[in-house]
């Protein structure tokens, strides 16, 4: 199926070149100041970190409206940085706070912002797709030209879930948008151990839904495949599946000795790291001046000192409010 | 009895489709969805004819893809629609278990507070028709145990019409079990019939000997079990719930302080059950106002068999009830 | 050491690889470390120089623990990390407990519900009942599930109850044991035991009441006439008889726990085994020690007067066997179906007037027994063990004995036994 010819190619120009890569670093450097929060227990629980995968949130991304939907899985800080939901309400969640965009209520796997429509965060694999293609439901039914991008990872194309999701947004053309983020590996579980077909496009395409794999390790290219299925999917096309290859340069998760891969792997992906690579590309198109990488990096320092901050300074919720928001608050009818 | 200007005659399953019905008309939002609900009618019956009065696109027939269907009409609901998700029965259900409990439940909760979910999950529920162990469940008390959702059990044509739209009013999701013996069972209704609370049980029948505490399909039983015991001079109160959660503990230790003994009749297995969360909450409640200890008619421990003696020896049944109630209270005329 | 996972709680460092004076660069991996689930490498969040390393390889230490200090560049001594993990140490040192005094516990005499004999089930609602109605429950018969008595016997009962006149009078909440008023034998005799006959039912209450009055005013002006008494007391430290009595209940249901004054019974039976003179008749002007040990127990009656049944070779019963005799003997005292070897048979009799808040019982011995133990309440007295004072719950334990049948140092022994006897509940 051919995307439609008038898509918006991003403009690699100076302004728009420095938002990705800030958005990037943004990303990398939280996320290295979250491990090292973790192992100071000030985070606890799990934590999934994107380091690595930066580029799939931050391009794929610009392809969005404000109004549309974002459903994540539990690996999700990163959507949601860039979304829009602010560095100091993610950690203080992470802290365990009630300043936390979820009040201290989700921690790393629950991150929900209504203000961005960001619903979660969710941490049972393929556990999203459903509530994606329901949002996507909703605006199809009430006539709004709003999209819902799910990401989830190669995980969840073993899940029936996925295949039952797949195939409903197929058949009743709902405008969501299927962005698979294959990072190889489903916790310690490699993917050609546990597909039989590892060609995810194919899967998709077997449901009639347009899909074709993206380099995930390119921000740009992220964005332009982004922005074309995202354009079909608003014009009514139905959905739409992206598979961004990438790859997650730390383990699964905090507490994981990644005994399932080769550490020579690793150091060959580390190669293409996503922001080294877009950076040298904008030093060889000379979009990147000076100072700009060292201000960006002075700015996101300075953002992520004062989340700490306010996750330090934030409060714990009255242990009497537990069992609010089990229901609704309501008038006694 | 015959119709009179006020009443109509009118059947367990009419009166629910005039519920969905009445929902239609009156709220652009709702829509209904499940397997089997628009063409075949329903697999009760309980929908039909209403593809044709208001089209495919609010008369949704699914694939057998529950979870996928289920999640999407809480992700709907999230999305600003009313859905009533019909899952042909609670044996099915257990297939969309994990968006119910994992989503529905928690996402209120979890998100602290910014996100409803406004879905309402209709399901038949019951044994009696020599369907086998796989199709013969009654797990509405199970799914009492989970906070976050609310679990309603009509047994009567007031509670058939009126529940529903109440359902569809509340923020929350809610959960509909109607017991498939019950489709079939007529009787007067007023005309003007509308929505009914949902939150408190109902004394069907006043006594002061004993209270006979159920609900849903084994209602009818208890009340013909406490017309045998008239008889034989023994005065019954018959509690029906009505809703499983929140459990309306006031109205059940109120009528346990008036008669001093309590049968609770359960479809559900003895073990773990609701009866055993209702004995509990007496005892916590009463203890100081039983003379006897309280008894409970459940299912038989054992998968339901296909033989129809058997059914009939494995489900509660009016001589149990009548027996029970005799043995508590003595020989009496 | 870092915190790696949600249930990591300590860590062993198996491996350095680095040492005092290497440069390190934030992101390097400096140590490896074990978990109880797998190995992990150890990143360090800091640029600079190792300064020193203070959890050497093969130690575990608890998440939060220093592991290394590290010089951040041009600076001198520095604190380790810009981070101070919250030290997750070890359980602060339970500092030594004072010697606490075991809490008093009112002796169970006074907690026992109204006596039923445990085979008795009574409804909730039928205690009550039977509280309001002033029902004695062991008059009830029941006719609830499994024969529990329900409400309806209750009320039957009370009815019962206000038609006929009652052969004693009824009292829901009597305890098991009621102290005696003083110590004096029923038997109207004055010269030696003789058969009580049960009480008939058609004398008058008052009849009866002065005929046991002056049955015991005989009594006692012919034992303290006849009999010469010598008086012995001694403090007992009931902390542990209490201690262990609490525990044992706790494993009991509410009708087969056992009673504080058990536990005296049991201890008087086993001593007297020791020091024999304490238990017999004398007759005849000799002593005749006792072929068995049964112990009479003072059982005062609501209507006024006194009366010690026997409990047969107590030494023998184990505490259960005891306290189903016990509750058994005072059911029966109350209805006056008592046998005639129940009274006749008490080789030596206890009386415990703790209840009744007094602290020493100095008695007057039942002819023609020749020892009476007594005990009164127990109290929290200051007690020095160990070279340490303390509170303990302290009960004085009397002797009233012949002194025809045994001198003071026999009777300082058997007091002594007592007391040893009370400090190894276990054993009883």
């Amino acid at each position: 199926m051919e995307p439609q010819a008038n898509f918006s190619r991003p403009r690699l120009e100076h302004d728009h070149s420095l938002l990705l890569l800030r958005e990037m670093v943004r990303i990398r450097r939280f996320e290295e100041k979250c491990a090292e929060l973790y192992s100071a227990a000030k985070i606890r629980g799990f934590l999934h970190l994107y380091i690595g995968e930066e580029a799939v949130a931050v391009g794929a991304m610009q392809a969005l409206q404000p109004d549309d939907a974002i459903v994540a899985t539990y690996r999700e800080h990163g959507h949601a940085l860039v979304r829009g939901v602010s560095a100091a309400s993610i950690l203080a969640e992470m802290y365990g706070k009630q300043e936390g965009c979820s009040r201290g209520r989700g921690g790393s796997m629950h991150l929900f912002d209504a203000a961005t429509r960001f619903y979660g965060g969710n941490a049972i694999v393929g556990g999203g797709l459903p509530l994606a293609i329901g949002l996507a439901l909703a605006d199809k039914m009430q006539a709004r030209s709003r999209v819902t991008a799910c990401f989830f990872g190669e995980g969840a194309v073993a899940e029936g879930e996925f295949h039952e999701c797949m195939n409903l947004a197929a058949l009743w053309k709902l405008p969501a948008l299927f962005c698979c983020e294959n990072n190889l590996y489903a916790m310690g579980t490699a993917l050609k151990r546990s597909e039989s077909e590892i060609d995810l496009c194919l899967k998709a395409t077997s449901y009639e839904i347009p899909a074709w794999p993206v380099d995930g390790m390119d921000v740009a290219a992220c964005e332009e495949a982004a922005h074309r299925a995202v354009e079909a999917v608003r014009a009514g096309g139905g959905p739409y599946f992206l598979e961004f290859r990438t790859y997650r340069f730390r383990a699964h998760s905090m507490f994981d000795p990644q005994l399932y891969r080769d550490k020579r792997e690793v150091e060959e992906w580390k190669k293409r790291d996503p922001i080294l690579m877009f950076q040298a590309r904008m030093q060889e198109s000379g979009l990147l001046h000076d100072d700009d990488l060292k201000q960006i990096e002075e700015d996101v320092a300075a953002e992520i000192a004062k989340a700490i901050e306010f996750a330090e300074a934030g409060t714990w919720e009255p242990v009497e409010d537990l069992t609010k928001f089990v229901y609704s608050e309501r008038k006694q009818s | 009895m015959t119709a009179t200007a006020k009443t109509v005659r009118i059947t367990y399953r009419e009166a629910m489709r005039q519920a969905i019905r009445e929902a239609l008309l009156r709220d652009p939002r709702v829509f209904l969805m499940g397997e089997d609900v628009g063409r075949y009618g329903g697999c009760y019956a309980v929908s039909k004819g209403l593809l044709e009065e208001f089209g495919p696109e609010r008369i949704r027939d699914t694939p057998l893809s529950e979870s996928a269907f289920v999640g999407a009409g809480i992700g709907a609901a999230m999305g600003g629609m009313r859905p009533i998700v019909e899952i042909m029965t609670v044996n099915f259900s257990l297939l969309a278990l994990d968006q119910i409990v994992n989503n529905a439940a928690t996402i209120l909760h979890m998100s602290g507070g910014q996100f409803n979910i406004p879905v309402v999950i209709r399901m038949t529920t019951g044994a009696g028709r020599q369907l086998a162990a796989q199709h013969s469940h009654s797990l509405e008390g199970w799914y009492a145990h989970i906070p976050g959702i609310k679990v309603l059990a009509p047994a009567t044509l007031e509670d058939a019409r009126g529940m529903l739209w109440t359902a569809l009013e509340d923020p929350d999701p809610v959960l509909i079990f109607e017991h498939g013996m019950l489709y079939n069972m007529e009787g007067e209704l007023a005309a003007d019939a509308g929505a009914v609370g949902i939150d408190k049980a109902a004394v069907r029948r006043s006594g002061t000997d004993v209270s006979l505490i159920t609900y849903g399909g084994t209602l009818g039983k208890t009340l013909q079990a406490a017309e045998e015991l008239a008889r034989a001079g023994i005065n019954a109160e018959v509690v029906d719930l009505r809703t499983l959660r929140p459990l309306d503990s006031e109205t059940i230790l109120e009528s346990v302080t008036r008669t001093h003994r309590t049968v609770i009749i359960d479809e559900g297995w003895r073990s773990g059950s609701i009866s055993a969360e209702i004995s509990a909450r007496i005892m916590e409640g009463a203890f100081y106002e039983l003379d006897v200890p309280v008894a409970r008619i459940c299912s038989a421990e054992a998968p339901t068999p296909y033989a129809k003696h058997l059914e009939e020896a494995a489900v509660p049944r009016v001589s149990t009830i009548v027996e029970t109630v005799t043995g508590m209270v003595g020989a009496r005329g | 050491m870092p915190a790696l996972g949600a249930d990591m709680e300590a860590g062993t460092i198996i491996e350095w690889l680095v040492k005092p004076g290497d440069a390190v660069r934030r992101g390097d991996i400096i140590a490896v470390v074990d978990t109880e689930k797998a190995t992990i490498e150890v990143e360090v969040f800091e640029t600079g120089v190792i300064q020193n390393i203070v959890v050497g390889k093969g130690e575990k230490v608890p998440i939060g623990t220093v592991l290394a200090l590290i010089r951040t560049d041009g600076e001198a001594v520095l604190p380790p990390t810009e981070i101070k993990p919250k030290p997750v140490a070890a359980p602060p040192p339970i500092p030594p407990r004072p010697p606490t005094p075991p809490r008093i516990e009112k002796p169970p005499l006074a907690e026992v519900p109204p006596i039923t004999p445990h085979r008795l089930r009574v409804s909730p609602l039928a205690m009550r009942a039977a509280l309001d109605l002033k029902v004695d429950l062991s008059t009830v018969k029941g006719t609830g599930p499994d024969g529990a008595i329900i409400k309806a016997d209750i009320e039957r009962a009370a009815k019962a109850a206000v038609a006929a006149p009652p052969a004693t009078p009824a009292h829901p909440t009597a305890p098991a044991v009621e102290a005696a008023v003083t110590p004096a034998p029923s038997a109207p005799s004055a010269e030696g035991p003789k058969l009580v006959p049960p009480r008939k039912p058609t004398i008058a209450p008052a009849d009866r009441q002065a005929a046991m009055r002056k049955a015991i005013a005989a009594a006692m002006a012919h034992s303290k006439r006849e009999i010469p008494h010598y008086y012995l007391g001694a403090h007992i430290d009931m902390s542990r008889a209490m201690t262990w009595l609490q525990a044992e209940n706790l494993k009991r249901m509410v009708t087969e726990r056992l009673l504080y004054s058990v536990l005296l019974l049991k201890a008087v039976a086993l001593a007297v085994r020791e020091i024999p003179e304490m238990n017999g008749f004398w007759t005849d002007g000799a002593f005749k020690p006792g072929a068995a040990i049964h112990v009479g127990v003072a059982i005062s009656l609501r209507q006024g007067g006194l009366i010690a049944p026997a409990i047969h070779d107590v030494d023998k019963k184990s505490l259960d066997q005891i306290m189903v005799n016990l509750r058994d003997l005072v059911k029966r005292v109350r209805a006056g179906v008592l046998r005639s070897s129940e009274i006749a048979d008490a080789t030596i009799t206890v009386t415990s007037l703790g209840e009744q808040g007094v602290e020493a019982v100095f008695g007057i011995i039942y002819p023609p027994q020749v020892a009476l133990v007594g005990f009164g309440k127990i109290a929290e007295r200051p007690w020095a063990f160990n070279g340490m004072i303390g509170a303990r719950p302290v009960a004085m334990a009397s002797l009233a004995a012949d002194h025809r049948a045994s001198d003071g140092h026999r009777g300082a022994l058997f007091l002594a036994a007592i007391d040893r006897l009370l400090q190894e509940p276990e054993k009883l």
